[in-house]
């Protein structure tokens, strides 16, 4: 069978199917994929989008204006915290919970070492970066970036391994272990006491060596 | 049923014998294709392509059909069709032979090229800007740059909430996002890694590899200060963190400005929806800026007044000065230009006429002006602008150049509509140092060898 006639047999056939065409799956199940291209019943063409009213609209209601279009619809505050995880130099938006440097060396050992090195040297066949060391190096030839020798916040670290580490499944850690494995990184780095129970206290009184190794972008007007 | 699916007042019954005659083919053929399935080789090859699908109608259909001609040596994105002897003594393949959507010739070959980072999820792929002509983009060779791979993600259930210092904290679907008035801009987007191994010595040999972290699209969507005045932004607001929803969460802060200025919630790109790679199905597009923020598979813009510090602009997208300080917040891309044809790794086979053609882009505004040297940087010539030059865009050069057989050291220079003209490299390394990895804009050389030969230099 050549191409040519399974290609004719397809597009024709797509004129003769729309029955199974428009068997959509239930709205709440997950989808695969767009369903195909439902054709219209008297000409074949396909049938276009129409717009979508999802919400109730709730926002607004005077359409054309440059505001208040009534479109979408109030995010709740149960929304709006499910997702709401940053967490900034001030410490708004730290989890409730603490951890030890003792529970963060054991879940390092068991949930990062593999990428990030025994030592935190870093794994250069997982590309997981060196995290500790590099102190006095960042105005040398051979600057090494790490969180204790470059990052100019704590919040930082805590955000970032909350939302993306460990890389292999991220956002999978509790708020506990977050902690807990946060306080190991900065215990190793020298930046908070090994016995040091961190929480959203104690986060309040670290600083970070590099905190003011940052200056504002000077363009234009300077190279 | 061959009635009421080819009636006769718009079939021929010529076309109706023929069609009735398909309709039991395409049965057949599905028996095929379900027999097929059970064979495992078969089903590498097509791993979405299940019972279900093939029974859902014509596109899959297509994309099975299509399937049958793809051989592992056909460029990616093409069909690999019989060529034919003489094209004007037997017909061509069918209408629609290719499922509906299109494909390029299997005579042409460029792909992105990845940059071999450690990781697989962190990685980048670059632009085969040597090929590329006018100042558009093809979607599928837009450049990638990803920290947790490429979601999938499927529209109706995704939605983008905006809260933090609003009067209104809204949630918004894309479907909702596409009732907004909407606004469409050719903008190119620059990673400002782009170049980054180029600081110290010449060391990638293409365009793509020293060049090909830029890309330009048409980009439709909502403009951002429609939305956040639907939710009313509150005084004090100063930034605003957006966050995408791939296995990075990646997030970066954005000054309201901006936001306020010419910022665009994008779903779609070069006149279809945005590609997966490119933040299917929402993405932030803040023209000028570095790459990075342009967050992919945006889900949630939070109100603020203060930067959020974020691991993307504190540990990486910072300066590194020799002084051991860092710039923070370096967003804007300062303008650039780069020769594509001829560049690095061509040969031109031998001395003639040669168009010399390039790319030129500024952040902050338009290409003013563009100077061509080809005695490396002793004489520059102006090189005509190939209309529309438009603002934080791609522009076009091109200048006629006849090649004497002798060496030449080609580079291009570009003022932008502030002023502001492209560095030479020793410009920028005499401020900068050599490890601040970000925001190489200056000047390119290529070196043409008396045999032809073109290599990336430093001069
Ligand atoms: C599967 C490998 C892998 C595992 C496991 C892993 N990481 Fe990572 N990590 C990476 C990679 C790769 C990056 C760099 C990501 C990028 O650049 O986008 C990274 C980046 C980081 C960074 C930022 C470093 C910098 O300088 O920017 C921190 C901090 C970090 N990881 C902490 C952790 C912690 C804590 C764990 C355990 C809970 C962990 N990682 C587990 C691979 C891994």
């Amino acid at each position: 069978m050549s191409m040519r006639e399974l290609a004719i047999a397809g597009a024709i056939a797509l004129a003769g199917l729309p029955a199974l065409a428009e068997d959509t799956p239930a709205t709440d199940a997950p989808r695969a994929f767009a369903a195909a291209v439902v054709p219209l019943p008297d000409t074949g063409e396909p049938t276009p989008p129409s717009p979508v009213i999802a919400g109730g609209g709730e926002v607004g209601a005077t359409p054309g204006l440059e505001r208040d279009f009534g479109i979408g619809r109030p995010a709740t505050e149960d929304e709006i915290a499910a997702i709401d995880i940053d967490v900034m130099p001030d410490g708004t938006g730290l989890m409730e919970g603490s951890g030890t440097y003792a529970a963060g060396e054991a879940l390092f050992a068991e949930r990062c070492a593999a990428c990030h090195g025994e030592a935190l040297e870093g794994v250069k066949a997982t590309g997981g970066p060196r995290l500790i060391g590099g102190r006095d190096t960042l105005a040398t030839e051979k600057p090494v970036k790490t969180v204790e020798s470059y990052w100019p916040y704590a919040s930082t670290l805590i955000d970032y391994v909350h939302r993306a580490m460990p890389m292999d499944a991220p956002g999978s850690l509790t708020a506990d272990e977050v902690y807990a494995v946060s306080a190991f990184i900065l215990g190793q780095a020298g930046i908070l006491g090994k016995d040091v129970t961190l929480d959203a206290e104690s986060f309040g009184k670290i600083v970070m060596p590099n905190a003011e190794g940052f200056v504002s972008d000077p363009r234009p007007g300077a190279y | 049923m061959s009635e009421e699916n080819f009636p006769s007042d718009r079939y021929g019954p010529a076309e109706r014998r023929m069609a009735e005659a398909l309709v039991d083919l395409e049965r057949r053929t599905l028996r095929a294709g379900e027999d097929a399935e059970a064979c495992e080789c078969r089903e590498g090859m097509f791993p979405s392509l299940s019972r279900r699908g093939l029974l859902a109608g014509g596109v899959a259909l297509g994309a099975a059909f299509a399937g049958n001609a793809v051989r592992a040596d056909a460029p990616p994105g093409s069909v690999d069709y019989p060529v034919q002897p003489d094209p004007t003594r037997e017909q061509g393949r069918m209408i629609l032979d290719d499922g509906g959507y299109g494909s390029r010739s299997q005579f042409e070959n460029e792909v992105r090229w990845r940059y071999p980072t450690d990781s697989l999820d962190s990685s980048w792929s670059m632009t085969p800007l040597a090929s590329g002509q006018g100042i558009i983009t093809p979607s599928g060779l837009h450049f990638e740059r990803h920290h947790g791979g490429i979601p999938t993600i499927d529209p109706e259930r995704h939605s983008l909430i905006v809260h933090g210092m609003v009067d209104r904290p809204l949630s918004l679907t894309v479907a909702d996002l596409k009732r907004m008035p909407s606004v469409s801009r050719l903008h190119f987007i620059e990673c400002s890694g782009n170049g980054l191994t180029e600081w110290v010595k010449p060391t990638l040999r293409t365009v793509q590899g020293t060049h090909g972290l830029t890309s330009t699209s048409e980009w439709t969507g909502v403009a951002l200060s429609t939305v956040l005045r639907e939710a009313g932004v509150q005084d004090g607001a100063a930034w605003i963190l957006a966050e995408g929803s791939d296995a990075a969460v990646m997030t970066r802060s954005c000054p309201i400005d901006k936001a306020m200025d010419d910022a665009i919630l994008a779903y779609a790109q070069n006149g279809e929806a945005l590609r997966p790679e490119q933040g299917y199905p929402l993405r932030l597009l803040l023209p000028g800026f570095e790459g990075n923020t342009h967050i992919k598979w945006l889900r949630r813009l939070d109100v603020s007044d203060k930067p959020f510090m974020t691991r993307e602009e504190t540990s990486k997208y910072t300066d590194l000065m020799p002084d051991g300080k860092a710039r923070i917040f370096t967003l804007d891309m300062d303008a650039k230009s780069v020769i594509t044809f001829p560049s690095g790794a061509m040969k031109l086979p031998k001395p003639g006429f040669y168009e010399v053609s390039g790319l030129a882009w500024s952040g902050r505004g338009k290409v003013a002006k563009v100077e061509v040297s080809v005695d490396g940087g002793k004489t520059w010539t102006e090189a005509p602008l190939q209309e529309p030059v438009i603002s934080k865009c791609h522009t076009r050069f091109r200048l006629p150049w006849v090649w004497d057989g002798t060496e030449a050291v080609l580079q291009s220079r570009c003022t932008d509509e502030t002023g502001y003209l492209q560095p030479a490299l020793k410009d920028l390394v005499a401020v900068r140092g050599t490890n601040s990895v970000y925001h190489l804009n200056a000047i390119q050389s290529w070196h043409v060898a008396p045999t032809g030969e073109v290599t990336n230099v430093h001069a």
